[in-house]
């Protein structure tokens, strides 16, 4: 009898262990219409059965050309164009540009004007959040979050449209202060140069609203045991990676990076507000989740706040009919609901910029994918992909 | 009465009683749904509550093209959906309704419905495959895997209840749930399975029901955000419409089901035994509509486990439960 002495046997074991089936790999091309990539992003995957081998995505399905665009429009125009980029957000996307303008042109706007920029920053933002925590539940399979969430966005999108003339596109803000308000109700037929009646009254509710919501979509998703099987320790970004991939936003305070620019810039008068960023630590998709839910709070404190010490004065700053820039450039951010978004506007003088340049969050957020859905399961794809909260118009631009 | 004439008033009964059952819970779906999500839900329809909008729905989807895509396996793709009615359908020739109201009262009839609904799953697998359609494929192969993950509890979880009740006849368990267990100033009581000690039972087996049905928190087969729809896909027309009653017909009998082992079936205390033929079917159809509700509140409020999580639930869980259960039935049916 012939004895194998541990380490052939070990071997031989291994051997018979390391044995394994042989399947081809499957291209399972995701998109560009598919129920859970918002809008028209396409993946192209590498499936090992459920597993995900590689993930490509493809863009540009949405691309509009609003860079070239910008080159030949007068800056007042190229605000109806840059509210369309990410549209869940409409009104903060003006922000950083009309910013970018004035700092070029040296116009300071009233601090009423700023006020009510900040305002309505807030709501779009309350409002893009309301989105994710409709559609992040959905792409999950929970449906009836969707609809609790909607109706408090609606009540939000009619304040904004009530000030704005419009729900999605608000295109209120002009060089050196806000459009004066159009109508505002039955009791102000004329042309108005404040906010509509009650509306500030009114902003109070439906952040009472807001917050009662927040409740109940704490109730319906946060607590749910499923959702955490679904996302406690999913897709988890560590902060060194999150900062290489230049991620921004809700996405990379859920990672634990302190980094909110309404606190480092003073692009709008954040720095006379009281509130907190809200910062996860696994950077996980329930953190992600979670940092949303607690933004929209605490986006309510600071309009609270800002309809509380709302100043007056005028909405608009002199400017010159025909508006002339002076030659320069200037790279001005702002916090987006999606993350960091920025502008380069280069002037060589005259009514239309030479050159815009525009840094959207939702594009560098999504450059991850490759990364973080490698070794990813197929119904995880969706759960991390909704995590992180890009919108397509904001991506190809 | 001659046996074909029989066969044919039997099969007419099932198909009377299941499809406008099946029709009945769409509506409840729609309604219970809109309700819980501050919707108001159908509305037109028929005139007043909308009721009739499973109906316009169903004939619209009749007017719609039956598409056969140019890469399924069509022979296949053609067959799957009667498979899957006929799996559901199957199931409803042993539920009793009424001490005489039944189709056939088999001696193994447990037996017979746990190996009939399974046949729903060869359809679903069946239709995935012949799609020719990588999402349609792999929701046809999870829902594959799944039946494997719940088969099993399901089954353990019913021998529980046979074991308990000494027989496998489905009008026997009945029977058994009749049994007086004490009186109290005169009035017998009686108890079904579920306050006779089949609580762990009873949660399986609705979990693994749901998990059968491929329903919320188990849609994995269909998984709308993942899979477009899964193994209904390349589906349209009326082969679209026969998944769809499928699912629900699948509902009610899966209600029916547990009520028959778990609730004491068509049997309601207080009512003389000769006229538990008129009324055993409104009870009987009062227990479902109680069970469907909580199938459809899962429904609306709860997101989708993944595919590997309801093996982990199946396997780690469900499984040694049940097992513990059946012991635990056992020893208490020998000492008791």
């Amino acid at each position: 009898m012939t004895t194998l002495d541990p380490r052939t046997a070990m071997h031989i074991s291994e051997a018979a262990v390391s044995v394994e089936l042989e399947t081809p790999d499957m291209t399972l091309n995701i998109g560009p219409q598919h129920p859970s990539t918002h809008g028209v992003l396409r993946l192209v995957a590498k499936v090992d059965g459920e597993r995900v081998e590689s993930v490509e995505p493809v863009i540009g399905y949405m691309h509009r050309g609003y860079e070239k665009l910008s080159e030949v429009r007068t800056y007042a125009q190229i605000t109806a164009l840059v509210n369309r980029i990410d549209w869940v957000s409409g009104f903060a996307n003006e922000i950083p540009f009309i910013r970018a303008v004035e700092e070029l042109a040296g116009i300071e706007p009233p601090p009423r004007a700023q006020y009510i920029r900040m305002i309505l920053t807030e709501l779009a933002r309350i409002a893009s959040h309301l989105v994710f925590m409709s559609s992040y539940p959905l792409e999950l399979g929970a449906t009836t979050p969707l609809m609790h969430s909607l109706r408090e966005r609606e009540r939000v999108l009619e304040l904004i449209e009530s000030v704005t003339g419009g729900r999605f596109h608000p295109n209120f803000n002009r060089v050196g202060g806000v459009k004066p308000v159009a109508g505002g109700g039955t009791d102000q037929k004329k042309v108005s140069q404040d906010l509509p009646k009650g509306f500030l009254q009114e902003t109070r509710d439906a952040m009472d609203k807001v917050i009662d919501v927040c409740v109940d979509i704490d109730d319906l998703v946060t607590g749910n045991e499923v959702i955490h099987a679904r996302t406690v320790g999913v897709g988890v970004i560590p902060a060194d990676i999150a900062l290489k991939y230049g991620l921004s936003g809700g996405n990379l305070r859920a990672s634990g990076v302190d980094f909110d620019l309404r606190k480092h810039e003073d692009v709008l008068p954040y720095s006379s507000m009281d509130f907190e960023v809200p910062l996860g630590r696994n950077g996980d998709c329930y953190d992600r989740y979670m940092v949303r839910l607690e933004e929209i709070r605490q986006a309510a404190r600071i309009i609270q706040q800002a309809i509380d010490g709302l100043p007056s004065g005028p909405l608009q700053a002199k400017v010159p009919r025909i508006l002339k820039v002076p030659t320069g450039t200037t790279y001005v951010r702002a916090e987006n609901p999606k993350g960091e978004m920025g502008y380069y506007v280069v002037s060589q003088g005259g009514k239309i910029p030479y050159r815009v340049k525009i840094r959207s969050a939702s594009f560098s957020n999504l450059s991850i994918l490759p990364w973080i859905l490698e070794g990813a399961l197929v119904p995880d794809l969706v759960a991390i992909m909704g995590s992180l909260d890009f919108v397509l118009g904001d991506v190809d631009r | 009465m001659n046996f074909w004439l029989e066969l044919l008033v039997k099969i007419a009964l099932i198909l009377a009683v299941m499809l406008p059952g099946a029709l009945v819970v769409i509506y409840g779906e729609l309604k219970i749904s809109a309700h819980m999500q501050s919707r108001i839900g159908p509305y037109f329809a028929g005139g007043r509550f909308g009721w009739a909008q499973p109906l316009a729905d169903g004939l619209k989807f009749m007017q719609k093209e039956d598409l056969v895509p140019a890469a399924a396996d069509d022979a296949v793709f053609r067959l799957a959906p009667y498979v899957v009615m006929m799996g559901t359908l199957a199931t409803f020739v042993i539920v009793p309704f009424g001490p005489d109201l039944i189709a056939e009262d088999l001696d193994l009839g447990l037996f017979y419905l746990l190996a009939v609904s399974s046949l729903t799953t060869l359809g679903v697998l069946m239709a995935g495959w012949s799609s020719g359609n990588k999402y349609s494929m792999i929701g046809g192969l999870r829902a594959a895997a799944q039946l494997i993950a719940y088969e099993l509890p399901l089954v353990l979880a019913a021998v529980a209840v046979a074991v308990q009740a000494g027989t496998m006849s489905l009008q026997g368990i009945v029977a058994a749930q009749t049994e007086t267990v004490f009186s109290i100033g005169g009035f017998d009581v009686a108890l079904p399975f579920l306050l006779k000690g089949q609580v762990i039972g009873f949660a399986i087996f609705v979990v693994a029901g749901l998990a059968e049905l491929s329903r919320i928190p188990f849609d994995m087969p269909i998984a709308e955000s993942e899979l477009t729809m899964g193994y209904l896909t390349e589906y349209s027309g009326l082969r679209f419409t026969m998944f769809f009653l499928g699912e629900y017909a699948g509902m009610v009998s899966m209600a029916a089901i547990v009520s028959t082992l778990f609730l004491g079936g068509y049997w309601v205390p207080g009512v003389d035994p000769d006229m538990l033929n008129v009324v055993g079917p409104l009870v009987l159809v009062a227990k479902v509509a109680i069970i469907c509700f909580v199938f459809i509140w899962f429904r609306w409020t709860w997101p989708r486990l993944r595919e590997d999580q309801l093996q982990s639930l199946a396997w780690r869980w469900l499984i040694p439960a049940a097992l513990v259960n059946i012991v635990l039935t056992g020893i208490a049916k020998v000492v008791l």
